[in-house]
């Protein structure tokens, strides 16, 4: 549809909250539902809805409502609405614990045009709210999803690997293919973001639940089809990042709206130095001159230009701008634990020999290329050629 | 079965659609349900069917505007007929468009 020029604005997401209904062992951003400080920081309705209307004028045709959980707040149907009735689609991400019967008729009755996405914890009551930390909130949600069944309304559940579900994931597995709106099997996080504020005491136990770099290797490339996937996506997405900060399209057509008025290139990115106030300014004047500014930023560690610069796997590494900042507190540093996870993939597609590191190689695309064309495929570490990937 | 224009009728777009002109393309944005497959549904109209969507003023029938088409595009009205036609049809099988008139 976009083929000439895209919309100024494709897509907006606003986090109408930061609060949440659960308190969830990993999740990077949540506040308590009764942080009252929070929730008087908060924007109104009236100035969501003056936002959506600039939105709109700019062209975005899709809004994401996030949190926390966006339906703690009470005035989420009047806000929805307003989306609506400007012509926007919707992506819910909710738990679905608040869920009422009187919002899923609605919901029913003017569509979100997007799925709903619903972050499942567990398929018994143990395991979610050994997640969840809130108690009643696996029936809440049961009692939410089955409104949205019942119903027909068309959502997708999202998954957590996570030591208190993971035995479970079969069970959720199969009753996930039985949603008619699923393409597929169910996402998963499992890297999980240590929190977004950088709260030092979350952010150390969030840590302690990503997966070890081995085994998260085994979930992103346990087949064949999984790895021939992820070679596709290398072969796309390969070659060294250099010098230039946003590689990503963080800025570009898009923009993330945080609980208190402040708009940021991505949904991910606290950086006060990516800020932009829209309370003293405009969706507009963000995304024509502050967002291309900050696009424009150079990274200046040694750290980052001797590794992450010069590292051809940058279509296998989650590092960015967002995930610097929030482990380190600058946009430029390397994260080493997906550096590592990076790394273990790369030997595992047979990119990269024992011991080697991504920005010693100096032919990255080459190597790639190697991979994953079968006319041209080389084998560079000496690996059996039914192992690659191509064959 | 599938709806029929008539072509002396008078038709206006549903107050259940919003049309957004997003980069110099109009967009038929349903709001409520019951409008095409609900799921990712909408509608984009190439030129002509924009014409003739700016006509759609609950004042002119598909006949009128098509006769007005005919003048401005230097066309056959017969042809121009039947393209208002299938596009009425396929919007009123919709119900993007209903029948009614006279604001």
């Amino acid at each position: 549809m976009w083929a000439r020029k895209g919309p100024r604005l494709g897509r907006l997401d606003l986090e109408l909250t930061e609060r949440c209904n659960n308190n969830c062992i990993h999740c990077y951003i949540n506040l308590p539902t009764n942080d009252e400080k929070a929730r008087g920081r908060e924007l109104s309705a009236e100035w969501i809805k003056s936002v959506l209307r600039e939105a709109a004028d700019l062209g975005c045709l899709t809004v994401r409502f996030t949190g926390g959980e966006p339906l703690l707040r009470p005035d989420f149907e009047e806000i929805y609405l307003a989306a609506r009735n400007l012509g926007m689609g919707v992506v819910l991400f909710t738990n679905a614990c608040l869920l009422t019967p009187a919002l899923a008729d609605l919901l029913k009755r003017v569509p979100p045009l997007r799925k709903i996405e619903v972050s499942v914890y567990g398929m018994k009551r143990a395991s979610y709210e050994r997640v969840s930390r809130a108690k009643g909130s696996f029936k809440a949600a049961w009692r939410g999803i089955r409104l949205l069944q019942e119903r027909g309304i068309p959502f997708i559940v999202k998954g957590a690997l996570l030591p208190p579900n993971r035995e479970e994931r079969p069970d959720f597995e199969n009753w996930a293919s039985t949603i008619p709106w699923m393409a597929g099997r169910p996402s998963y996080s499992m890297f999980y973001d240590l929190h977004c504020r950088r709260d030092r005491k979350k952010s150390r136990s969030i840590a302690c639940l990503r997966l070890d770099p081995k085994e998260a290797v085994r979930e992103l490339a346990g087949d064949a089809r999984k790895r021939e996937g992820l070679m596709e996506f290398v072969s796309k997405f390969s070659g060294a990042r250099g010098n230039d900060l946003f590689t990503c399209g963080a800025g570009l057509g898009s923009a993330c709206l945080d609980a208190y008025g402040t708009l940021y290139p991505c949904i991910m990115l606290r950086s006060p130095e990516v800020a932009y106030d829209l309370r003293n300014g405009s969706l507009k004047e963000a995304l024509d001159g502050y967002f291309p500014r900050l696009r424009k930023i150079k990274a200046s560690r040694p750290e980052y230009q001797a590794r992450c610069a010069r590292c051809f796997l940058k279509g296998l590494c989650e590092q960015c701008p967002a995930r610097s900042w929030i482990e380190h507190g600058c946009l430029d540093s390397p994260v080493e634990y997906f550096c590592d996870v990076a790394h273990v993939l790369a030997r595992e597609l047979g990119l990269l020999g024992p011991g080697e590191k991504g920005w010693e190689v100096a032919d990255g695309k080459k190597r790639v290329a190697g991979r994953t064309n079968p006319a041209k495929k080389r084998n560079p570490h000496g690996r059996a050629d039914k192992e690659c990937p191509g064959t | 079965m599938d709806p029929k224009i008539k072509m002396d009728a008078l038709y206006v777009p549903s107050s259940d659609v919003v049309a957004r002109e997003i980069e110099g393309e109009l967009i038929l944005v349903p709001i409520t349900s019951g409008i095409g497959d609900l799921e990712d549904e909408l509608f984009t109209l190439n030129e002509t069917g924009r014409d003739i969507w700016d006509k759609l003023d609950g004042k002119r029938s598909p006949r009128a505007i098509a006769a007005e088409l005919a003048a401005e595009y230097s066309a056959v009205p017969g042809e121009i007929e039947e393209d208002v036609r299938g596009l009425l049809e396929e919007l009123l099988k919709r119900r993007i468009v209903v029948e009614g008139g006279g604001r």
